[in-house]
């Protein structure tokens, strides 16, 4: 019988610490499997950025270096430029690259960093305990706008995707879910994608991958999947917003 | 809630453990009050939020934990500079980096010696209780207001997680004078200029030396402390914060054992109680100094004791806090 | 408790998730309600959930010191690694509380304290709410110890639960009864 779910080689045999339903594990397994496709485990440099999904080093089997908090794509940056020949990404949370590192996040981008962002956005401040986030839809009650997000008070959602498509810069722009098997199987090949880019030398790819944080929402991991297709998805629609063909650059 | 009775209305800040509550609690509260809440998308603009708004004369207030602290000095070092009054809220965790979220004295060299640029102090103020949590905040907007000067509350993560009851009582306002430096409108009166630049000769020398007019008499005027059991004391454990308070039952333990021990506790990190230690050291020789990290504070003990006096030190890093017993321990080593 | 002077303090340790700190917590308000001087202090494992908790509850007559304790009057243990970390470290003569639906009594070590065997879990399955043992726990160590009058403890419901939960607090209070009972009967 042909194995079908298994670890891939660059995930370190631990149990996620994720809380039960929470998508940063299968954020970390497409990456995982993306590393393993090109076969780029041992030139592979991740950079944790600061929020749920720092603990990357305690599950890939990969060199990794922590980020203050905001500052993820500034470090991978450094990174890259420092050694062109090894391949570069992070994940930044919602707070992370929307909110107090977007400065470095678009500046990265405006440079054509040659690197690979994945951008994990649940709408939330999960690891401080479910603050309202720059991704926070409106109406959304968080522990920090207990009234529901409201425009007038604290603006709106941002559309980060949206936004990076908009740079020269950027190579790659994508928006995923993994709600669902369908969408799971886009974002599987929206991540391998971006890795190719990278290796290929095309420039800044993006993926933002939409999320669920079912504790900070309150809601049971079903619930939560749902969650990401009724409301989540309205307001930050899937797909490809932009792909740099080699043509183009040349 | 000391904020909100100080009629502070204006709360910028941005999350980080171990100090949540504070915005989530304001984020609720201050709205019906007609106050502002603002989840700034960072620090930085936090403490810039702030900047403007004391500008214009009115109360604001921030809080944060270490690394978000470290990130607002560019902007204190700036209100400094342009003498503009905030209070800052620092549940510190423990560092350096992310550290982590449990309870730490790591930060007492960045709030007292001015973590930013230049040569500027900070009014610090350490409470070891939740009732002094309140007093001193509302005590830190006179105080700022007093002297156009950032005030910081330097608490750690016990203090932040701490519940005991309180008291509140709106404290008795300062006498305070009238904010005419305030941006206002220069509606029949010349322009008003807050500023940090002064490029002309000589300008920022005098700058300078108003400012430090300025810290000389924070030094004489605002120094506070507390002292317990040292009228007869031979040793005497120096602690602030969290740290005072578990002294305080080490130095119990010990007076069981018919050891001598007395507590002296600053209140005001700076102005540090120099002269109240010095005082002491002419009769007690002996002190302990406890911190929740690895020597920090000593050096200022060091500093205002009399020469003959020994200075001991007995510091933890983050990690487990110590019992009084483990304090007892090292009082029944050096006591003589 | 009657007595002018009087000190005594807890650790109440469990799972995240077992309500280790609503024990403490009503614990504090309850005494804080009688006029006591009181502290209350959480700590959380590093995991954000899904960890252990505990918290320390000191009450008294007199301003409160050290908030942090290293041999408690008492430890109520709701589970096997807390009675391990806290059991040891119980005053002589003092009180160790367990929760023997989930600790084998077996694994007790001291036999200079009191040890109080409360299956919690299993009473409060049979009364018909799970999620109730540790009001069971909260309702046998508050009889056992009397340090707050049980009024003060019903009170005190109202102020630690959040408004959208008041609609628990009857049944919280039947099973704070049960767990009193329960010692009444031993
Ligand atoms: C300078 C600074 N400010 C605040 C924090 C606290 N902090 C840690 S993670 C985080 C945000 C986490 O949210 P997000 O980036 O959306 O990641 P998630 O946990 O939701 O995946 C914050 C504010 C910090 N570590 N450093
Ligand atoms: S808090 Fe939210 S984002 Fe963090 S691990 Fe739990 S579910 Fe995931
Ligand atoms: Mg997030």
């Amino acid at each position: 019988m042909e194995l079908v779910f298994k670890r891939p080689e660059c995930l370190i045999d631990v149990p996620f610490h994720f809380c039960p339903g929470c998508h940063h594990g299968i954020a970390h397994r497409l990456v995982a499997e993306a590393i393993d496709h090109f076969k780029i485990r041992e030139k592979t440099i991740g950079v944790a950025s600061v929020g749920c999904s720092v603990f990357m080093y305690d599950y890939f089997n990969i060199d990794v270096v922590e980020a203050p908090h905001g500052r993820a794509s500034a470090v991978a940056s450094g990174v890259k430029r420092a050694r062109k020949d090894l391949i570069v990404f992070t994940i930044q949370g919602d707070g992370d690259l929307g909110a107090i590192g977007i400065a470095e996040g678009i500046h990265t981008a405006n440079r054509g960093e040659n690197i690979t962002l994945i951008f994990a956005n649940n709408g939330i401040y999960g690891m401080t305990g479910g603050q309202m986030a720059p991704t926070t839809l409106l109406g959304q009650k968080t522990t920090t706008s207990p009234y529901g997000r409201d425009f007038t008070y604290d603006g709106y959602p941002i559309r980060m995707a949206e936004m990076m498509a908009t740079l020269e810069g950027s190579a790659l722009v994508a928006r995923v879910a993994v709600n669902n098997a369908a969408n799971l199987m886009k974002a599987k090949k929206a991540v391998r994608k971006a890795f190719q880019m990278q290796t290929e030398e095309m420039g800044f790819s993006f993926v933002e991958i939409l999320m669920s944080c079912p504790t900070n929402w309150g809601l049971s991991s079903l619930e939560a999947n749902r969650r990401v297709e009724e409301e989540m998805i309205p307001y930050f629609p899937l797909g490809i917003l932009k792909e740099r063909k080699m043509a183009d650059y040349l | 809630m000391g904020a909100i009775d100080a009629g502070c209305l204006l709360f910028f800040g941005y999350p980080i453990t171990p100090q949540n509550e504070i915005p989530e609690y304001l984020s609720k509260h201050l709205p019906p009050l007609g106050g502002t809440f603002i989840q700034a998308e960072s620090e930085i603009a936090s403490i810039n939020l702030l900047l403007g708004a004391s500008a214009t004369g009115a109360r604001a207030m921030s809080s944060s934990s270490s690394p978000g602290i470290s990130l607002m000095q560019e902007g204190i070092s700036y209100m400094a500079g342009s003498e503009l009054p905030v209070v800052i809220v620092n549940i510190s965790r423990s560092g350096p980096g992310l550290g982590g979220i449990s309870a730490s004295q790591g930060d007492y060299f960045q709030a007292t010696r001015g973590g930013g640029h230049g040569d500027y102090r900070m009014i610090v103020l350490a409470p070891s209780t939740i009732q002094e949590m309140y007093d001193l905040t509302c005590l830190a907007f006179d105080l700022s207001d007093k002297y156009r000067n950032p005030a910081m509350i330097l608490g750690d993560a016990l203090i932040g997680q701490m519940k005991e009851p309180l008291i509140r009582q709106k404290p008795e306002k300062m006498d305070l004078p009238p904010k005419d430096w305030a941006l206002t409108g220069a509606r029949g009166r010349k322009p008003n200029r807050i500023k940090s630049l002064y490029l002309q000769e000589g300008e920022l020398t005098e700058h300078n030396w108003k400012l430090y007019q300025k810290y000389e008499r924070m030094k004489k005027e605002e120094v506070r402390f507390e002292t317990v059991n040292v009228e007869d004391a031979r040793f005497i454990i120096v602690a602030f914060g969290s740290m005072a308070r578990v002294s305080k039952s080490a130095m119990e333990l010990a007076r069981e054992e018919g050891m001598k021990v007395g507590l002296f506790r600053p209140i005001t990190l700076f102005p540090y109680p120099e002269k109240g230690l010095y005082d002491i050291s002419k009769q007690v020789k002996q002190f302990l100094t406890v911190e929740l990290n690895t020597g920090q504070m000593v050096e200022d003990v060091k500093l205002s004791v009399d020469r003959d006096a020994q200075v001991y030190f007995y510091g933890k890093p983050p990690g487990a806090l110590p019992p009084p017993e483990e304090i007892l321990e090292e009082i029944r080593k050096y006591y003589k | 408790m009657n007595s002018d002077r009087f000190y005594y303090d807890v650790i109440v340790a469990g799972f995240g998730g077992q309500g280790v700190l609503a024990i403490g917590n009503l614990l504090a308000y309850a005494a804080m309600k009688e006029g006591r001087q009181v502290t209350f202090l959480p700590t959380y494992g590093v995991e954000m959930r899904g960890g252990t908790a505990n918290c320390t509850v000191v009450i008294s007559s007199k301003e409160i010191g050290s908030p942090i304790v290293q041999r408690p009057h008492a430890a109520i243990s709701m589970n096997l690694p807390s009675l391990l970390k806290y059991g040891p470290r119980v005053l002589p003569k003092g009180l160790l509380m367990v929760n023997s639906s989930l600790i084998d009594l077996k694994e007790v070590s001291r036999n200079d304290v009191e040890l109080l065997a409360i299956p919690v879990n299993d009473i409060a399955i049979q009364n018909g709410n799970p999620k109730l043992a540790n009001m069971i726990a909260l309702g046998a160590f508050a009889e056992k110890t009397k340090w707050i009058g049980m009024p003060s403890l019903f009170e005190s419901l109202e102020k630690v639960f959040d408004e959208r939960h008041h609609g628990l607090i009857p049944s919280n209070i039947k099973a704070i009864e049960i767990g009193a009972k329960f010692v009444q009967s031993l």
